[in-house]
């Protein structure tokens, strides 16, 4: 565990040493903000529903931006080669990466909570436990994102490479089912099912589901298992 | 202890190291010399556990690479070719992160600072971010993150590339004085860097060792003839390149004539000194010897003719 933390905070330190994570928080907070405070007032609805949606197409890049370096910047300035000969664990090395860019994420998210406090200012009858399983579905969302970024960084060491691999894969399964209708009746469910909009919509209806909870966890576990084994790989080669 | 057998790498078709066998022991500085690409870094990321061998064995204090790679981890302090560094992170932040890894927090790393800010001279960068500090200083950065665990072992590539004439003198007395103490086993291609620091030179020439020994071991083991340059005036060509006939142990190799003057060069053997003769054969000719200067084989031709293709058995 302290290794772990070692690296969850070397990788932090990163993120605010540096622009990086000042960049990010601000673009995500005011691109959240303005496609949400564009149509809360027109709608007149007591919820976040419109932010819950805008989210989801905001993370499909900004969590391959926020991921691409976490390895593929270790690789290629070299650091890579210090990490690998001191008595780190790669699943330890991994997990610390994860966990500093799930926790970037989660600040993003936090800065919304802006809006959550407007509506409990100006709103009426307001559904807090809806609000809270959807924060629960983007931060399930935002974490599977990361664990597929983390792995996209971890097969190149050219962040821009990884980047484009990363929006391409957190694409394919955010854009699975509503493609629904190209695929065969037999794999359907099976499609739907590796969806990851189709699951984030049963969390955001307040509906909290053991499936939908096994589906995030087990997308994030394969995705970290890929990149443990992708580094492993790299030492036989 | 570094104990090495039979080890072996490839990467895809090409062999970089060929079945190379050493033992490096305790308080000795070994150097390992050798062209860019003879395979002397690719040794010693396999020997870190950077890199799994393709065969061979690698024991470092009577442990495995491949079994217990963390133990040995613990043990050895590695500085890479490139030094690689978190160049956005403070100094004292590097070596925090390095030294908590390595399970060294609280009183234990400050202590630890201390020693390798004092051992390598970072007093005035410690708060300073990486990136503002100078080449030297990030070499030295480099050096005291491989010793912030005070490990027994110490393994260098190429520690004083890129630093500047008083920079390497400070950094090899460093190395030498750690070498008192810890086995040191450095890289280099350049001979007069490993021939100041070691006690003794490994020298490896495509994939393979084709020397190993002290200064002086390597010197006898390796050196060739002597070759003798002289100046002669009053001897007809005919004479000179006939001593051969009458000085059985003196090679004729080359002459040149210039205003009068013959630049002749002869060869003979390490063991023999043919030069008195050769004066009194010299005097018996009415000969004029203006000059005799005799030039052995040094270190830099040996590790010339151990890394030249085709010369391996020079």
């Amino acid at each position: 565990m302290l290794n772990i933390r070692m690296v969850f905070r070397r990788e932090m330190l990163g993120f605010f040493n540096s622009p990086m994570a000042y960049i990010f928080l601000v673009i995500f907070a005011i691109v959240n903000g303005y496609f949400f405070t564009n149509t809360f007032f027109l709608f007149g609805q007591s919820d976040l529903r419109t932010l819950f949606d805008i989210v989801p197409l905001v993370y499909l890049f900004f969590i391959p931006a926020v991921s691409m370096g976490l390895i593929a910047r270790e690789i290629n300035i070299g650091t890579m080669e210090i990490i690998s000969t001191l008595p780190l664990n790669t699943y330890e090395f991994v997990m610390g990466k994860f966990l500093a860019g799930f926790s970037l994420i989660l600040l993003g998210l936090a800065a919304t909570s802006i809006h959550f406090f407007t509506l409990m200012a100006v709103g009426t009858n307001v559904d807090i436990g809806a609000i809270f399983s959807g924060y629960l579905g983007l931060a399930l969302m935002g974490a599977t994102f990361t664990a597929i970024g983390v792995y996209t960084s971890s097969v190149t060491e050219n962040q821009v490479v990884a980047f484009i691999i990363g929006v391409f894969v957190v694409l394919v399964f955010y854009m699975l089912d509503k493609m629904l209708i190209f695929v065969p009746h037999s794999l359907a469910g099976l499609v739907q099912f590796l969806a990851v909009d189709y699951h984030l919509s049963n969390i955001s209806r307040g509906v909290i589901d053991s499936r939908n909870l096994v589906y995030f966890f087990s997308m994030i576990g394969f995705f970290i298992f890929l990149t443990i084994q992708t580094l492993e790989v790299r030492r036989w080669k | 202890m570094i104990k090495v057998t039979d080890l072996s790498k490839n990467y895809g078709h090409v062999e970089a190291v060929k079945s190379i066998s050493f033992e490096i022991q305790d308080g000795e500085i070994v150097g390992f010399l050798g062209a860019n690409g003879a395979g002397k870094t690719t040794t010693l990321k396999m020997i870190t556990g950077y890199l799994v061998p393709t065969e061979g064995k690698i024991e470092v204090n009577d442990l495995n690479i491949i079994d217990d790679t963390h133990e040995i981890q613990k043990q050895i302090g590695y500085l890479p070719e490139l030094n690689p560094l978190y160049t956005e992170m403070r100094v004292y932040e590097h070596f925090e992160f390095l030294a908590g890894i390595r399970n060294i927090t609280g009183r234990p790393f400050k202590d630890a600072l201390a020693r390798v800010v004092e051992q390598c001279g970072l007093n005035g960068v410690i708060h300073k971010n990486i990136s503002e500090c100078s080449k030297g200083y990030k070499q030295r950065i480099g050096l005291a993150s491989a010793m912030i665990h005070d490990p027994k072992i110490l393994i260098l590539d190429e520690p004083v590339t890129g630093l500047d004439p008083n920079q390497i003198v400070e950094i090899r007395g460093l190395i030498k004085k750690l070498g008192k103490e810890k086995l040191v086993f450095m890289s280099s291609h350049i001979l007069q860097e490993i021939q100041a620091t070691v006690d003794r030179i490994m020298i490896i020439h495509e994939g393979e060792i084709v020397a190993n020994g002290t200064s002086d071991e390597l010197m006898s083991n390796f050196m060739g003839n002597v070759l003798l340059n002289m100046e002669i005036k009053g001897g007809s060509v005919e004479s000179i390149e006939h001593i051969q006939a009458k000085l059985p142990s003196v090679k004729f190799i080359s002459m040149e004539n210039s205003n009068g003057i013959q630049h002749v060069q002869f060869e003979y053997d390490k063991g023999q000194d043919p030069r008195e003769e050769l004066f009194r054969y010299a005097v018996d000719n009415n000969w004029s010897i203006l000059k005799m200067t005799p030039h052995t084989t040094n270190l830099e031709d040996i590790f010339r003719d151990l890394t030249t293709e085709g010369d391996i058995n020079a």
